[in-house]
């Protein structure tokens, strides 16, 4: 880049602070899990990740992540092109509502969640004759991520669904498709690479998630506990070691799929023509 | 204010008035009683469940939850730990989007991607972190026990974990905003004999602070409400250490479910404020945006 003469003051204050801020609050302390993990020899990280208990763990956080976001990427879909397409009452307070899960802290959903889906609770009085329990069942983890990934898959489709050209849709209709054919091979494709993106995010973040679903979970060994609740344990056992190496296998996850989802949106963008 | 309402039509009104756009009434209104649903049973319902299970034994018991010392202490502490928390991200927040929006160099995307970072860290691991470095094993535990120094299962332990959690809210939604706004403007008042901290607070400043006011309320929602970072460093010490969200969940393991009910009903209360407010502010910074466009179009 040409060095231009900068017009603007504060650069190197504004970056300094920047990167000093970053690396005091975030760097140096995520760096600390490498190095303490690194006290272990590559054999003995292996045998601590991959014990039965945590190997458990991480079936059941990966399963019901993906199966909650996969609920969430279809119900998050139809519950953003209603709010795009449709007018119906009390629009406005749903679209605000959408972001509850955001602002709620994770604790109040998680006692909630289990208050509702508990034998006797409103909607678990009705499924507990039918054989079906939810709170303190693996189940009950997928009800809480579902709860929590609802906003990510809506809020990066519905802008996406908002800056479609109606044009393509009057040329399909005009060649004679009708509205599902359209929604499937002109909407959809372009829509795909945000729903993908939203579906990343809500998975991502359902992996780590530890406050709405520890309560919901029942936390039985082997059955349902999910794999933050293992560092947990492992330092109230004092076991800092064990507790870093699960937590380095964590962080691994996090920094793959934060570079898969920078891909989706790169992919979004171009796909859509918008500028991230 | 009135006929400023009426001017806004609903954006849907276009796709449904097309024959191309337009589905049959059953087709619409199936699918919106589908999304409804769905929306009913996982939002709704768990937020109506807060309220009803915190006045399960009337009022008289949620205002004796309330008032309870160590309730009180739960939320002096919450109130402390953000308002700590809050005022530095925002100072970081505010210097990142200007190093970031309104100067080019080298390694710049990969900064916005190092700064939202904590997202994608689970919480647990968010606290963890501040165990290694400054627990009576970390890194400094060793010096800072020599000096009497307590950060761990203690108050500055609670506040980090707060400002790890809460660290990208305010520079994520400064940076795109003042990059579409370019250095236009600035540059003018510059040339024009303005210094830096003027040129920021007579011409930055109004044209972010929508952006701005709807990053402190994010960030101040996650501070108040942050879990499982906070609980990895507090030790759950009552009255001492314990914010709201881990006094909820001490009276809930306690089988006190009204009280830990009527503390959540109170996280609630702000979940619904923070909503509340970041649905006026967007639906601001929107009027905003479109009067520059009609005026740039006139």
């Amino acid at each position: 880049m040409a060095r231009t003469a900068r017009v603007l003051p504060g650069f190197g204050p504004a970056l300094g602070l920047t990167l000093t801020w970053l690396s005091l609050i975030v760097l140096l302390p995520l760096a600390s899990v490498f190095l303490k993990a690194s006290s272990l020899s590559l054999s003995e990280f292996w045998s601590v990740v991959s014990a039965p208990r945590v190997a458990a763990s991480y079936r059941l956080s990966f399963g019901m992540s993906f199966a909650a976001a996969a609920i969430n990427a279809v119900f998050g879909l139809m519950l953003a092109w209603c709010l795009v397409r449709y007018r119906f009452p009390g629009k406005r307070l749903v679209d605000a509502l959408v972001d509850l899960p955001f602002a709620l802290p994770t604790a109040v959903a998680g006692i909630s969640l289990t208050a509702l889906y508990a034998k006797n609770g409103w909607i678990g009085q009705y499924l507990d004759p039918l054989g079906i329990q939810v709170a303190f069942k693996p189940l009950g983890v997928m009800v809480a991520l579902v709860f929590i990934g609802l906003p990510f898959v809506v809020r990066t489709v519905q802008p996406v669904l908002e800056e479609l050209d109606i044009e393509h849709e009057e040329a399909a209709a005009s060649l004679g498709a009708g509205r599902w054919q359209t929604f499937r091979r002109v909407i959809l494709p372009v829509l795909l690479p945000a729903l993908l993106t939203g579906f990343a995010l809500a998975f991502a973040r359902a992996v780590g998630e530890y406050g709405s679903v520890i309560f919901i979970a029942g936390n039985i060994p082997m059955v349902s506990e999910i794999t933050p609740l293992m560092i947990i344990t492992k330092l109230e056992q004092y076991d800092y070691v064990g507790a870093t190496a699960v937590a380095e296998v964590m962080l691994l996850i996090s920094f793959a799929s934060l570079f898969i989802v920078n891909g989706l949106q790169a992919w979004a963008a171009r796909r859509t023509g918008r500028d991230r | 204010m009135a006929s400023a309402r009426q001017t806004i039509v609903d954006p849907a009104a276009r796709f449904e008035t097309r024959a191309a756009t337009r589905e049959a009434p059953w087709v619409k209104w199936t699918l919106i009683v589908i999304a409804l649903s769905f929306f009913a049973l996982f939002l709704l319902m768990p937020l109506a469940a807060v309220f009803a299970e915190a006045l399960r034994k009337g009022w008289a018991a949620y205002f004796a939850a309330l008032v309870e010392p160590d309730a009180l202490a739960a939320i002096r502490l919450t109130l402390v730990a953000a308002g700590i928390a809050v005022p530095l991200n925002l100072v970081f927040g505010v210097a990142a989007a200007w190093a970031i929006a309104k100067f080019e160099f080298r390694g710049k995307h990969f900064l916005i991607t190092l700064i939202d970072l904590p997202f994608s860290v689970s919480p647990v691991v968010a606290g963890l972190v501040f165990v290694l470095m400054f627990g009576a094993h970390g890194w400094f535990g060793a010096w800072l026990n020599a000096h009497d120094i307590k950060i761990i299962f203690a108050v500055p332990g609670i506040v980090l974990a707060t400002v790890f959690v809460t660290f990208p809210f305010v520079a994520r939604e400064l940076i795109p905003l003042m990059q579409a706004q370019g250095r236009e403007e600035e540059e003018a008042a510059i040339v024009l004999g303005a210094n830096g901290w003027r040129t920021f607070w007579h011409v930055t400043l109004p044209n972010i602070r929508w952006g701005l006011l709807y990053g402190i309320i994010l960030c101040n929602a996650r501070a108040m409400g942050e879990f499982g970072a906070v609980s990895v460093v507090s030790g759950h010490i009552r009255g001492e250490t314990n914010t709201m969200p881990l006094q909820v969940e001490i009276l809930y393991n306690e089988y006190q479910f009204a009280a830990a009910f009527a503390v959540a009903s109170l996280l609630a209360l702000l979940a619904l404020a923070t909503l509340g407010i970041k649905t006026w502010v967007e639906r601001r910074a929107g009027r905003a945006s479109r009067t520059i466009q009609d005026d740039a179009s006139s």
